[in-house]
């Protein structure tokens, strides 16, 4: 993949942004991926003059997420869009739909979660 | 002064595709906007699990209808650099060429909504009359008016020949002809001017910060394009980034007006660089166990892939990030303090694709 | 005022749209069209189906025949691109609306299994062969049906 990748967690995600803000760097968006049963990769992707930066955190699902949309007013949209699609929360959202962004409001189902992978033909 | 609330959509006459804006007035002036989402939300990176690798161009293809040849070079892009295809020159060109033709339909539908939005209905009429003509060209190159589907992994799986590109030179040059005869209309009409000039104005840090993409960006002075990072066939190619400073409407329409002139000598470029050559590299095997990041400019703005390969014929992840989606939250912070009958231009001026946004 | 120049050129020229049910456009000849199959030339090996990324082709071996859904075709070419014998072909212009649903079923002569005029058992192993491919027909369905409920 194209660009630096730096490792963050959970505790320390906020302050780094907030770092790559200070740098004068451009939120491009966020991306997801199933880690695990249980899990989500977030990868925060960020652009200063066409050098990409990828920031990753891996998290559990059942867990609250610090929400960076404080620091990047664009990274509501598409927290709400992982808040629909993983079913997760986040911590501080600055605008939440609930789990209403493109859902209707009585599903219940989480769309992402590896349900319907056909299996590799042996 | 007491607060109204007047709802924007799903359903209003300048908007092409639905979506929703809460809109809370004092007098006329907008003080509050909240976007709801989710009219035409399908679900299309979910089909990565059941669709294979091949199959998946074509559902990238209908993420958007007008940006469709693009999206198809970003996603076959991405597994190109997944699976070390090597793409054959001409194939890379080929690309360049449909893209920006793409590119010049896509700015001229625009700015025909755009001219509508603001009751201009007979320069409406007159942009899409030209752009016929590059929609022509698309059928009778590729054998489709819009989704054209000429990508397969690998390069493309449609040919110009030397009388198509004879026909094409001589297309692009009266549509260049039509298209500067309207421009002193566009940019300089004292109608046109009185309803965008000084409305919706996105200063510089703003645009920047909240991670505008493509002509909104540009439109405020940020020479971004992800063009110039010479992706595919556009390394060969002469590219300087259109850019505006004022940061309104007028600058937003007037970015896409000269880009519409500056892919038409794209085009031009493209073709006196055709090499000659094979089409399509082969493809063997699935895409391996890896992860890809693509960027590509669209008529939009920068669009995203984020590809996660798992060693099968399906992919574990497909994520796209489209120009619209990067673009709400820059609309949301220009709709304050503007006036209620402004509404509709501005929105339009971020050229909303709705379906886009939502996939 | 400035685009009175337009204006003023656009009144005396003839009008830019056609009359469309009266006067129709030629059309071009790559156009991705309406698909048709010439079952005759078909050989029954089921590449279409596998290819097509709305999944409306059927082909059944077997019975011999082919099936599409034409108003889940998208119109790619991919079918036709693929096909081993180019026995399928889009015409240069689109389908006519309808009103009602319609399915292509084309039926033809499927060819004749190898062994059949070396032994009695073969069509029986012809059968086991078929078996364990409609197994998975069977397995895909139900993860179709299920992301459908969810949307």
């Amino acid at each position: 993949m194209i660009g630096k990748v730096i490792d963050v967690t959970v505790d320390n995600v906020v302050g780094e942004v907030m770092k790559m803000k200070n740098d004068g760097h451009r939120l491009v968006t966020f991306s997801t991926y199933q880690e695990g049963e249980d899990g989500l990769g977030i990868l925060y992707h960020f652009d200063k003059e066409l050098e990409t930066t990828h920031l990753r955190m891996t998290v559990k699902r059942d867990a609250p997420i610090p929400s960076v949309s404080g620091v990047y007013f664009a990274a509501l949209l598409v927290e709400n869009e992982i808040r629909d699609q993983w079913d997760v929360k986040f911590d501080g959202l600055v605008l939440d739909f609930n789990r209403s962004l493109y859902l209707d409001p009585e599903v219940t189902q989480v769309p992402l979660v590896s349900n319907v992978k056909i299996e590799p033909k042996k | 002064m007491a607060t109204t609330v007047i709802p924007f959509g799903p359903q209003h006459p300048v908007l092409p595709e639905p979506v929703h804006l809460t809109l809370k007035v004092e007098d006329e002036i907008v003080k509050e906007a909240i976007p709801a989402l989710g009219y035409v939300h399908r679900g299309l990176e979910k089909l990565a699990d059941i669709r294979d690798y091949h199959q998946m161009i074509q559902v990238c293809e209908r993420v958007c209808g007008i940006c469709s040849m693009i999206h198809a070079v970003c996603y076959s892009q991405a597994i190109e650099e997944l699976m070390g295809v090597e793409v054959p020159k001409r194939a890379q060109v080929l690309r360049v060429i449909w893209s920006e033709l793409h590119r010049t339909h896509s700015h001229l539908l625009w700015l025909g909504l755009f001219a509508d939005a603001f009751g201009f209905e007979s320069l409406f009429m007159q942009f899409w009359k030209i752009r016929e003509r590059i929609m022509d060209i698309n059928e009778a190159t590729t054998g489709s008016r819009v989704i054209v589907s000429v990508n397969v992994i690998g390069g493309v799986r449609a040919d110009l020949s030397p009388e198509q590109i004879r026909w094409i030179l001589s297309e692009v040059d009266i549509v260049e002809k039509e298209v500067r005869a309207l421009q002193d209309t566009i940019m300089n009409d004292y109608t046109v001017k009185a309803r965008t000039v000084g409305v919706g104005v996105l200063s510089k840090e703003n645009a920047y910060l909240l991670g505008a993409a493509g002509p909104t960006l540009r439109g405020s002075g940020v020479a971004q394009d992800m063009r110039m990072l010479g992706y595919g066939g556009y390394s060969e190619i002469d590219f300087e980034p259109v850019v505006e400073t004022s940061g309104d409407c007028w600058a937003r329409s007037t970015v896409r007006f000269r880009e519409t002139l500056q892919s038409m000598d794209l085009v031009r470029q493209a073709i006196a660089k055709l090499p000659e050559g094979e089409l399509a590299a082969k493809v063997k095997g699935n895409p391996p166990e890896g992860e890809v990041y693509t960027r590509v400019e669209q008529p939009r703005g920068e669009c995203v892939y984020y590809i996660k390969g798992n060693g099968t014929k399906h992919l574990d992840r497909l994520r796209i990030r489209t120009p619209t989606f990067a673009n709400i939250p820059p609309l949301l912070a220009m709709l304050p303090g503007c006036e209620l009958a402004d509404v509709p231009v501005i929105v339009l001026s971020i050229d909303p694709c709705i379906s886009c946004t939502e996939r | 005022m400035l685009f009175t120049p337009t204006v003023i050129k656009n009144l005396l020229k003839k009008p830019a749209t056609r009359l469309y049910p009266f006067t129709v456009r030629e059309p071009f000849p790559n156009y991705r069209g309406e698909l048709y199959i010439d079952i005759d030339g078909c050989i029954f090996c089921g590449t279409c189906s596998r290819k097509c990324p709305s999944q409306c082709i059927e082909v059944d071996k077997n019975e011999g025949t082919w099936t599409c859904n034409p108003h889940a075709c998208v119109y790619c070419g991919i079918c036709r691109d693929s096909c081993p014998t180019k026995c399928l072909h889009m015409k240069d212009v689109h389908r006519k609306p309808m009103t009602e649903r319609i399915m292509m079923v084309e039926k033809g002569e499927p060819p004749k299994p190898k062994k059949k005029a070396a032994a009695a058992e073969a069509p029986k192993a012809a059968d086991k062969k078929a078996e364990p491919a409609k197994a998975d027909d069977k397995k895909a369905e139900p993860a179709t049906a299920d992301k459908a409920k969810k949307k």
